[in-house]
């Protein structure tokens, strides 16, 4: 309540805050605005101090209100780890001012708004479609758009640039050849497109398209009960799904006001800790095979395989295992499990090092990343960065850190940062990371709590299966559990958790029904790879290709 | 005269001998099973990783699995030098244009599998931007089932497409095939 009152004393004055609307709800702070007072307040909440990133901008509908759209923007402090989401209401037929003029950052986030509801806002300089193709009639994600409704697509664009101030658009320069990159292309990772107006081989002018991997995730999420979003999460950044399905179902317990139990939040750690392991070795090993490294990729295939034969031992899947259930977790581990992890860690640690000493010391991969597409600590601020990607430019953010989680802060362990925001960094902050997951995973392991795996409140978790066949109150618990469905109190939440590549945050909104109303996803990599044509200008197009495996851009949360 | 003698020296060496010699080092076949055999033991696929699947198939050309048992470990970026397309991974609508255009690059012969269960059929994304089947716009050959499959129901896939190869199925789907772009 402590921010929320000295933002209102800041405020006053300045705006007129007997509109604005402070509410503290489920944990987090929220201010209600209309909508003309947005691109001052931002720009006012920036330029004070008070907030330094913007994590998320997105719409949702409500099609009986007056005015059907409310424009949500979530903010952080990195100073006192804070958050603050503003809400403003937007008519069909209204616009809203851009927050660009505050963050660079809001750029991808309000076409994506605009293409998921059609809202629009004043003053960006590109607002296209983003997610869906470009023959796409409507707004998705609106609450009267059919959710299986698919519209053919017939061709690709042409190679086009945005619009930015001072740049003529899609008009191509003779001086210059374009050239067009993907999206099949190995260096693409199968899903992104860049194009490039060349200058010999220096890229003039870049520009990238996203969206050939748009599964309409949110509203999948929408069209289904709580539980059964969870392998929908699973394959958001399928590197690693086991962290999204801790995301979501931290972000729905929250909203539930559950606590999970310590074995629970254990197991959850190990989980989220052995796939940051191994989100890094894919990061690390496709990136450098795309320099031109095949046999780092051998090796890293060889430690992600051990890790997938635990997933496997666990819960019987390799790669997509959602393995958590809102309120714990869906079974607890077979015996010994545990050892065995203990007895990997000494694995990992091994293999990590022997491929640190294959890729960050190798002449060749040094001198193709370092000094090479830097990205300052303020720049990497602006555009909304998070995770590896900006502590290697030397900002110490971890929200394992920052606002601890299942105990985070009765461990030991370190957050490596970097100093010079280039390639190179990125790769060394990854390598330390892994290392200090093992670190973790080891302290965890070694004293796992006794006790259940999952909470019993009957309204949320499913009976075990040996009551529902054993005795009648279990196989009815069952059956109204199934009938009714879980259903999280009239609310909303934004919760983020620290993923591999950054802040993975849902902003979650229930309307006491069985399902979703509105779940919104924050993917690191989106707010990462906008920034990619500003980076790579001026630069060799390998240098782009390095820049582009650096980012480690899973298609699947990129594009949802 | 002259054949007759040769003959006659042949008769002397012994036939037998000659004809046990010639088991040794070699076999009587038709062409086409000889080009069969070469071609099943040689596919070179372009992985078409576009999601999940793309990890596992990853996973395939990796160190444990090594598809190179399978003669089909030389994955090909470019569809000119490839003739297996590995569709790994949700088709978007989006996407649907690229991946025909891809197809139609690819030269005589070429096969098509389509690993997990969007590229079959859309998987559970019964949603407004997914593609139900990468057979809507291209013949697919072999559908491997899974989300995703594990590696081993990938290494099955590809073996049957191996023995349709052999036995030489035939495949209307691709015979009748037309590219869903093109105005007749």
């Amino acid at each position: 309540m402590n921010k929320l009152e000295n933002l209102k004393q800041l405020l006053a004055g300045k705006f007129k805050i007997e509109n604005f609307k402070f509410i503290h709800a489920v944990g987090d702070d929220v201010l209600e605005v209309p909508k003309e007072d947005v691109p001052n307040l931002l720009m006012f909440l920036k330029e004070s101090g008070q907030f330094d990133f913007l994590m998320d901008i997105c719409g949702a509908d409500y099609p009986t209100r007056d005015k059907r759209f409310d424009v949500v923007y979530n903010l952080f402090s990195s100073k006192d780890s804070s958050r603050l989401r503003i809400k403003a209401q937007v008519g069909e037929g209204e616009s809203i001012g851009t927050a660009l003029n505050a963050w660079r950052g809001a750029d991808w986030f309000e076409r994506e708004a605009y293409d998921m509801f059609g809202i629009v806002f004043d003053g960006h300089p590109n607002l296209r479609r983003i997610l869906t193709h470009h023959q796409f009639v409507g707004h998705p994600l609106r609450k009267d758009y059919e959710a299986d409704l698919q519209q053919p697509c017939t061709n690709s664009l042409p190679i086009h640039f945005n619009n930015e101030p001072g740049s003529p658009g899609d008009v191509l320069n003779d001086k210059y050849v374009p050239l067009n990159i993907g999206p099949a292309h190995t260096a693409m990772h199968g899903t992104l497109r860049v194009m490039a107006e060349m200058d010999g081989e220096t890229i003039v002018r870049c520009n990238n398209e996203i969206g050939y991997l748009h599964r309409c995730f949110e509203k999948m999420a929408e069209t289904h009960p709580y539980n059964q979003v969870i392998p929908y999460t699973d394959r958001l950044n399928y590197c690693s799904a086991p962290m999204n399905n801790i995301g979501y179902c931290k972000a729905v317990e929250r909203l539930l006001g559950v606590e999970i139990p310590p074995k629970a939040q254990a197991m959850r750690i190990i989980l989220a800790e052995l796939s940051r392991v191994i989100d890094h070795t894919i990061a690390i090993g496709t990136g450098a095979m795309d320099l031109g490294a095949l046999t780092s990729f051998f090796y890293m295939f060889g430690l992600r395989e051990q890790v997938y034969g635990l997933f496997e031992k666990l819960c019987g899947a390799r790669l997509t295992v959602s393995m958590t259930r809102v309120g714990g977790m869906a079974q607890d581990a077979p015996e010994g499990w545990f050892d065995e992890v203990l007895a990997l860690c000494k694995e990992l640690r091994r293999g990590t090092d022997e491929m640190a000493g294959m890729v960050v010391d190798n002449k060749i991969f040094i001198q193709r990343t370092r000094g090479i597409c830097p990205v300052s600590a303020q720049d990497a601020i602006q555009w909304g960065y998070t995770g590896p990607m900006l502590r290697a430019s030397g900002v110490n953010l971890d929200l394992r850190k920052a606002t601890p989680y299942y105990g985070y802060d009765q461990l030991d362990f370190d957050v490596p940062v970097g100093t010079s925001g280039d390639i190179y960094d990125r790769y060394l902050v990854r390598f330390e990371e892994m290392r200090q997951s093992v670190r973790i995973i080891e302290q965890v392991c070694k004293n796992v709590p006794a006790g259940d795996y999952t909470i019993r409140d009957k309204g949320i978790v499913l009976p075990e299966k040996k009551d529902v066949y054993g005795n009648i109150e279990g196989l009815m618990n069952h059956f109204m559990l199934v009938i009714k469905g879980l259903r999280p109190p009239v609310g909303e939440v934004y919760d983020a958790t620290e993923v591999a590549n950054g802040e993975l945050g849902f902003y979650l909104v229930s309307d006491g029904s069985a399902n979703p109303y509105r779940l919104k996803v924050r993917p690191p990599c989106f707010a990462i790879y906008q920034s990619f044509p500003t980076v790579v200008k001026g630069a060799m197009l390998a240098d782009a290709i390095a820049t582009v495996a650096s980012m480690n851009l899973i298609a699947g949360e990129l594009d949802r | 005269m002259h054949n007759d003698q040769v003959q006659g020296s042949a008769n002397a060496l012994g036939t037998q001998a000659a004809d046990d010699m010639s088991r040794d080092i070699a076999f009587t076949s038709k062409l086409d099973h000889i080009v069969a055999w070469g071609r099943k033991n040689s596919l070179w696929p372009m992985p078409y990783g576009t999601a999940c699947c793309g990890i596992e198939f990853m996973s395939v050309m990796g160190p444990k699995y090594d598809l190179a048992r399978f003669g089909a470990e030389v994955a090909r970026f470019s569809p000119r030098q490839a003739d297996l397309l590995v569709v790994a991974g949700t088709i978007t609508e989006k996407m649907a244009p690229v991946i025909t255009r891809i197809y139609q690059q690819m030269l005589e012969p070429k096969y098509v599998i389509a690993m997990g269960a969007c590229a079959s059929s859309g998987g559970f994304y019964r949603a407004y931007h997914v593609l139900q089947g990468v057979d809507k716009v291209i013949p697919v050959d072999v559908y491997i089932p899974g989300c995703p499959p594990t590696p081993e129901a990938v290494m099955d896939g590809i073996m049957a497409l191996q023995k349709m190869i052999a036995d030489h199925t035939p495949r209307p789907w691709k015979d009748n095939w037309k590219s869903p772009y093109e105005q007749a």
